[in-house]
């Protein structure tokens, strides 16, 4: 095969170089790190940029595929490459940490180059575990990706900072050491049934094994995803690390992080052991109705802006979960179509109180009322971005909510029903969390004076909210690329699993399309 | 295939030689050469006296010949550990150079002591012979009894040098006990020799040599520092000077597993059912103690020694396993483990002052903001330690744990991967105290010197390589454990 250019390499690795290259920066100029930086996120997006554009639609495989050898003796190559899905996500990784580097301006005082580098190695930690095909490989990369968030919410986070600091990193960090046991348990296995001892996740993917052992293995996998997604009753440490990180921090852990959970049930945990997901489904679909019930109802009583939101994504991401443990198209589609949803409409909601934050320095939804007067601007955007996260038919929200519902009754009736009545409950606090800060008498004098969006702001959110009106009203082209993906990858699933309902005559590219 | 070289083979023990030669004209530089310049000359002479050492160790890595009529051995294996005492020697000199210069140690002593002690450690681990291996121990630990009182007028040093000899000699009794045991039972002193006897069929499993195994194991886990034989680690730590610290954390630990591994899996291998569960039982205890008890320090010297004793216990994992195989993952962790503990000793000495060694955590606080590269290179340890990539701690756990499970030890990986967390915790405390809490006290300048910065660049280097290049020195430490197959 001809080496094609390591488009991926470049991709993964790019936010690394320039890391380094931003740590030899003079650390007294701090306009050049910043611009450096905005830089170096934007040529990244431009670089993931022919990775949409040049993606075969028609091919449900790996595209732009890279192998070479790191450790042949043991199976551990260095094996890159995406499907419709992973490609999604670079991209919302890529798109999202431009938007971090931007919304950090101002909000960032103190040690402003250390804060840059981070977040880099974090895109690259990111950007490389959604790429990586060996098991070894992913599993760096997931390491990888714990310090410097770790960092990002210890050294620029709220007053509790520490504590939320040290609640995220060990909280993944259980969940991911047992995966590291249960990735090993596997390698022995396949290499004991075939004698080829490989890491490469395709060749795992025909491992046969006893019942007993997915289970065994299916929950190793199932606990560390399940804590980063984070499905309930995992969630704990989710609106700790929310409420004291920093804007962006908030912004890339909801936007990508928490997507990565759910990224390692559709590219490990399902296709590995299909036969612990069979026996998994009610449960975790129970878990994540659950989820979905309970962050809204959580929502509902928080007095914090960010908690609410923070609450908001385990109640969207159980949607997510759900429909794709609904294993049909519609449900499947629906829930990722949801994560690159929730990516765009919870960062932009972690962006807009952010910005309301840097003017307030409170997040108390009691100290707020009447903001509307005096930020008209904020408003309508806010109001924009809340509607989609509430799934208001003409954003992105609705696509993606009503494919999953669909997906959902198709499968289950009750599970349908329980988790529409989570639609509900989103109105109720996300509507009246919004009229509490934005509607009304500006009751709080401090309130009266504080300065309406910058151009820099407006632009941050104008990216946003032009994402919410594409995807929801043109989601054709998203689709599209994960259409065969999605297929052929329900087919697998099929094949090796009993439970599936029928996949359906419509296609669920036309019904988003409608 | 084994040469046998009847006559004095000299040619084979030149690093031996080359050691005891540089030790000996740093104690007669210390005694006869003048007051200014004997001390930086001893560690020089020192430096290049381990350098050349280590240049003739690694080429006589092909050798596997068996001299002095089986009382010495040179194996890839021996190699092996020959080669890491000998780069921690170097490590711990370079990183002495200004040490003792702050704490006014005796010069020409301190690095001849040292010296001693490394060449006790290579005939430790180069002999398959009771007596032989017996003699290293006893050479290497009584340099070092030496080694941790040097700091004079520090009560705590004394402490420490007297709480080691005597809890080392009571063990060095049960090890000699123990050989003495084995030697009763079947009148051989040659661990090679005991496993063909065994082999042989003539062998009968008494409560003799039983009692021999375990005595043996206590003396070795005393070494080792494993619980429940881990009592004076901790107070031997905190009160040795630094540098011997760090000395004692990885250059002993390495040449008593080395030693422990040969004898074990040589001799013993065959009754792996009789010891494997005592093992079992001992790494879990270490392990656990050591994480949990490091997790309330508030002093990083005395939590760095508590993590060593964790150490110990992850090491241990891979032991109770009896695969020789996969053995070769202790020999991959011990020369980890050794660049990732004395990289972060260097940083402790490099925060200290004569008399003052600032080892409280609260003297890390808000290290980040005044020294930011070397609160980055604690960090890089610290992650390393906790076993995070893409440092060689990672790979080094990682082939640990992949022992366990392919040996279907899952409880033991379990418990494993779980003590790992705990530990996080507890290396998460310090770097949390360098980046997010302010500084508080009165800040002192680091002691800065080109040396420290040598060994602390060497070790990051060797952890980044180790850990994204595991490739090159797996297969070495796969080569070395072919002497079991």
């Amino acid at each position: 095969m001809n080496e094609p250019f390591p488009l991926l390499s470049l991709v993964i690795f790019l936010p690394l170089i320039g890391a380094l290259l931003l740590m030899l920066l003079p650390r007294r100029n701090a306009p050049l790190v910043k611009v450096s930086a905005l830089i170096l996120t934007l040529v990244e997006f431009a670089l993931s940029l022919p990775l949409f554009f040049n993606f075969d639609e028609k091919n449900p495989g790996m595209q732009f595929v890279e192998r070479r050898e790191w450790f042949p003796e043991w199976g551990i190559s260095y094996l890159l490459g995406i499907d419709g899905i992973s490609m999604l996500l670079v991209m919302l990784t890529a798109f999202l940490t431009v938007l971090c580097v931007l919304c950090s301006w101002k909000g960032i005082e103190e040690k402003i180059k250390e804060y840059y580098v981070s977040f880099l190695l974090l895109e690259t930690a990111m950007i490389g575990a959604l790429c990586a095909l060996d098991l070894v490989l992913f599993y760096f990369f997931w390491e990888i990706m714990l310090v410097p968030m770790y960092f990002l919410i210890g050294v620029w986070g709220g007053p509790r900072r520490i504590y939320a600091a040290i609640k995220f990193f060990l909280f993944t960090m259980v969940g991911s050491v047992l995966m590291l046991l249960a990735i090993l348990a596997l390698y022995f296995h396949h290499g004991g049934e075939t004698g080829v001892y490989t890491f490469n996740v395709f060749d795992l993917y025909k491992a046969g094994m006893p019942a007993v052992m997915q289970y065994w293995l299916f929950a190793a996998f199932a606990l560390s995803f399940a804590i980063k997604v984070p499905m309930f009753p995992f969630h704990t440490w989710l609106p700790d690390a929310h409420t004291e990180a920093p804007t962006a921090g908030s912004v890339i852990l909801a936007g990508v992080l928490l997507k990565m959970g759910v990224y390692g049930f559709l590219r490990f945990a399902i296709p590995l052991f299909p036969a612990a997901v069979v026996a998994a489904q009610p449960l975790i679909s129970w878990l994540a109705i659950i989820g979905i019930i309970y962050g809204a109802v959580m929502c509902i009583m928080q007095a914090d802006l960010k908690r609410l939101v923070a609450y908001s994504s385990v109640s969207h991401l159980g949607y997510v979960m759900l429909g794709i443990f609904a294993f049909n198209m519609q449900g499947f589609e629906g829930g990722v179509y949801q994560m690159l949803n929730h990516g765009v409409s919870t960062g932009g909601l972690f962006l807009v109180v952010g910005m309301i934050y840097e003017r307030r320095h409170t997040r108390m939804i009691a100290d707020f009322g009447g903001l509307s007067k005096v930020m008209p601007r904020l408003a309508a955007f806010f109001m924009i971005i809340t509607l989609s996260s509430i799934a208001l038919p003409g954003t992105n929200g609705f696509v993606g909510e009503f494919l999953i519902l669909l997906g959902v009754f198709r499968s289950n009736m009750l599970y349908g029903v329980l988790a529409a009545s989570g639609v509900i409950l989103g109105a109720v606090y996300m509507l009246w969390m919004f009229q509490r800060v934005m509607f009304g008498q500006i009751t709080k004098e401090e309130n009266r004076r504080l300065i309406d969006l910058s151009k820099r702001e407006a632009a941050i959110l104008c990216s946003i909210v032009a994402f919410v009106f594409l995807m929801g009203l043109y989601p054709m082209p998203f689709f599209n690329k994960m259409n065969a993906t999605a297929a052929g990858y329900l087919n697998d699933v099929k094949a090796k699993t009993v439970v599936y309902a029928s996949p359906g005559n419509i296609p669920a590219g036309q019904i988003g399309a409608k | 295939m084994v040469v046998k070289i009847p006559e004095l083979a000299f040619g084979f023990i030149v690093p031996e030689i080359i050691v005891t030669v540089s030790a000996v004209v740093t104690l007669l530089l210390a005694a006869f050469g003048r007051r200014a310049i004997a001390g930086t000359l001893a560690g020089a002479v020192a430096l290049i006296g381990a350098g050349l050492a280590l240049v003739f160790t690694l080429s006589s890595w092909d050798v596997d010949a068996s001299i002095f009529n089986g009382l010495y051995t040179i194996d890839p294996f021996g190699v092996f550990f020959k080669s890491l005492a000998l780069i921690v020697s170097l490590l711990v000199t370079l990183l002495s150079l200004r040490y003792v210069e702050r704490e006014e140690i005796v010069k020409g002593e301190y690095y001849s002591l040292l010296l001693f002690g490394v060449l006790g450690m290579m005939i430790m681990v180069s002999s398959t012979h009771f007596i032989t291996i017996f003699i290293g121990l006893e050479v290497m630990s009584i340099a070092v009894y030496v080694l941790c009182g040097l700091l004079s007028g520090n009560p705590r040093s004394a402490e420490a040098s007297l709480k080691y000899f005597l809890l080392g000699a009571f063990a060095t009794a049960f090890l000699l006990y123990g050989m003495a045991l084995v030697y009763a039972t079947t009148g051989i002193l040659d661990v090679r020799e005991i496993a063909g006897y065994v082999a042989s069929g003539k062998f009968v499993l008494t409560p003799m040599f039983m009692m021999g195994m375990a005595l043996l194991i206590v003396g070795f886990g005393f070494k080792t520092a494993s619980v429940p034989f881990h009592m004076w680690t901790p107070d031997v730590y905190q009160g040795a000077p630094t540098s011997i610290t760090a000395y004692m954390a990885t250059g002993i630990k390495a040449a008593a597993f080395g030693a422990f591994l040969r004898v074990f899996y040589t001799a013993f291998l065959p009754f792996i059912g009789e010891w494997s569960g005592i093992l079992w039982l001992i790494a879990v205890a270490t392990m656990t103690v050591g994480n949990i008890t490091a997790l309330v320090q508030d002093d990083v010297k005395r939590m760095l020694a508590y993590s060593s004793i964790a150490h110990a216990g992850y090491i241990l994992i891979a032991f109770v396993i009896g695969d020789p195989f996969a053995s070769s993952s202790i020999l991959y962790y011990v020369l980890v483990y050794t660049f990732m503990n004395i990289g972060a000793f260097t940083v402790v000495i490099l925060l200290g002052q004569k008399d003052r060694e600032n080892t409280g955590i609260e003297s890390y606080a808000g290290l980040a903001g005044r020294h930011p590269l070397i609160a980055l290179s604690m960090t890089i340890f610290l992650l390393s330690l906790a076993g995070m990539p893409p440092l060689a701690g990672f790979m080094g756990k990682f082939y640990i744990l992949s022992a366990a499970v392919k040996a279907k030890y899952y409880w033991l990986a379990v418990i494993g991967v779980l003590n790992s967390v705990v530990a996080a915790y507890y290396y998460l405390r310090v770097i949390m105290a360098m980046y997010f809490r302010a500084p508080s006290g009165e800040q002192r300048q680091p002691d800065f010197s080109p040396a420290y910065s040598i060994v602390i660049a060497l070790s990051v280097w060797a952890l980044f390589y180790m850990g994204i290049f595991p490739r090159d020195v797996l297969l070495i430490a796969r080569k070395s454990i072919g002497i079991f197959m």
